[in-house]
């Protein structure tokens, strides 16, 4: 479903990784691993079809994939480092927003529950600004149980979330890939996913990286 | 790499898309009016502190009038071009406007046609007023509203392709002036120029033609050179 064939980054002259080749099939989770500045992100803003690689290239359904390709953006939901909340907006209309721009069909009531679903009920309706770090992620958490993309990709999903925060994503997580979708996050802690759909991958064992 | 089956938006979902970003960012604004005052403030106090610094002569101050008041409606719509794309640059909406299936060139039309909504219509409306200070008659005023009615939306537009370029750039709002205030040069001549042909007793048509020609080409031609300048500044 998703393959990639020696794919490389290089930041400036230096080579992040190269030569990376993986596939992964639906139901599958790549969880990314790595000391920091190893290319975690950058593999993830690849993948979302953000930015082209230095060399290689990346499948989708079997279809060699550029940035920004039309089918990549039907199929992708990308859960960044940066929370795409506006601080003028409430989290319902933030989450709004974004269910409408995405084609994702859910009414207000389905949002209202997605928002109950992450504990956020009662501030649903004042400014996102109000709402703590970890409030802000679970908006994203919300964000994610309202959309049908197949391609889940997640930089560092576990930030600034509490326990139940956890539990909620593990539970995304977990129907998402029974339903046959795909997730590829990058992780510094263990992420909540069933063993057998976990396929790990260690940055820093990749040729190429000029880290230690 | 099959170059078939590209999907071409039909014209229901560019407008949905056009609608989604201009509601959604003239609601933003409403939300923090005081960035809009703020703005239309500047304008207002640029343009009365010439008559002050300059001889209170009627006929000085009606020669000076309209380049001043074009001149500071290019300063205010420069003031307010870093807010236009910074803002979702940073906070990561642009990632995801870039990623949403819906095109890219209508959604950051929406937001452009936000842009000038919010500041340079409130600036056209306010000219004819200020003119007063200028000692311009009723017909100048008129002209001068019409051409800034289709001189701003110009300086929207070209200001956006400034504004995506110099997005992550360290003293973007520096750079951003230097790179955009020469593509309104055009714009200054032809807008200011249509005032002084009425004051000269001559048609201000060919200007106003001019400032349409020239919208309607940078309505055309922006949307998809800032689609293309967002993708390159989320690389």
């Amino acid at each position: 479903m998703l393959e990639t064939r020696s794919l490389a980054a290089r930041r400036g002259f230096a080579t992040l990784f190269q030569g990376l080749g993986f596939a992964l099939a639906a139901g599958e989770a790549l969880v990314v691993s790595g000391p920091n500045g190893c290319g975690k992100t950058t593999l993830l803003r690849m993948l979302a079809g953000l930015s082209a690689p230095a060399e290689g290239e990346i499948c989708w359904d079997g279809a060699s994939v550029r940035p920004f390709d039309a089918k990549l953006r039907e199929a992708v939901a990308f859960n960044g480092h940066l929370p795409a909340l506006k601080d003028e907006l409430t989290a319902f209309e933030n989450l709004a927003a974004w269910t409408t721009l995405e084609n994702e069909r859910a009414d207000a009531q389905a949002i209202d529950r997605a928002l109950a679903d992450v504990a956020l009920a009662r501030r649903a309706r004042i400014p996102a600004r109000a709402l703590s770090q970890g409030q802000r992620r679970r908006i994203g958490l919300a964000r994610l149980s309202l959309s049908r993309r197949r391609l889940w990709i997640l930089d560092e999903p576990l930030t600034a979330l509490d326990s139940d925060g956890v539990e909620v994503l593990e539970t995304l997580l977990a129907a998402h890939l029974e339903g046959g979708g795909l997730v590829v996050a990058a992780s510094h802690q263990a992420l909540p996913v069933p063993t057998a759909n976990l396929r790990p991958l260690d940055l820093a064992t990749v040729p190429g990286g000029s880290h230690g | 790499m099959s170059p078939t089956a590209v999907p071409q938006p039909d014209a229901a979902s560019v407008s949905a898309a056009f609608a989604w970003a201009l509601g959604r960012d003239l609601r933003i604004a409403l939300r923090s009016k005081a960035e809009l005052g703020v703005q239309l403030m500047f304008y207002v106090i640029v343009v009365s502190l010439f008559p002050l610094a300059s001889s209170p002569s009627r006929e000085v101050l009606a020669t000076l009038g309209p380049g001043v008041l074009w001149t500071a409606a290019l300063l205010a719509s420069l003031l307010s071009l870093p807010r236009l794309f910074a803002a979702d640059f940073g906070d990561g909406t642009l990632e995801q406007i870039a990623l949403s299936p819906r095109p890219l060139p209508a959604l950051v039309s929406g937001k452009m046609a936000a842009h000038w909504l919010t500041t340079g219509l409130p600036v056209a409306v306010l000219a004819p007023l200020l003119g007063e200070q200028y000692a311009m008659d009723g017909t100048e005023l008129w002209i001068l509203a019409a051409a800034l009615l289709l001189g701003t939306p110009i300086l929207s537009l070209l200001g956006a392709i400034g504004a995506t370029l110099t997005l992550g750039a360290r003293g973007g709002g520096s750079l951003l002036a230097l790179l955009v205030l020469p593509l309104y040069a055009p714009v200054l001549i032809f807008g200011a120029g249509a005032v002084d042909a009425v004051r000269s007793g001559l048609s201000a048509g060919p200007q106003l033609s001019l400032l349409a020609a020239g919208l309607l080409l940078a309505l055309v031609g922006t949307p998809f050179a800032v689609a293309a300048a967002v993708r390159i500044a989320l690389d």
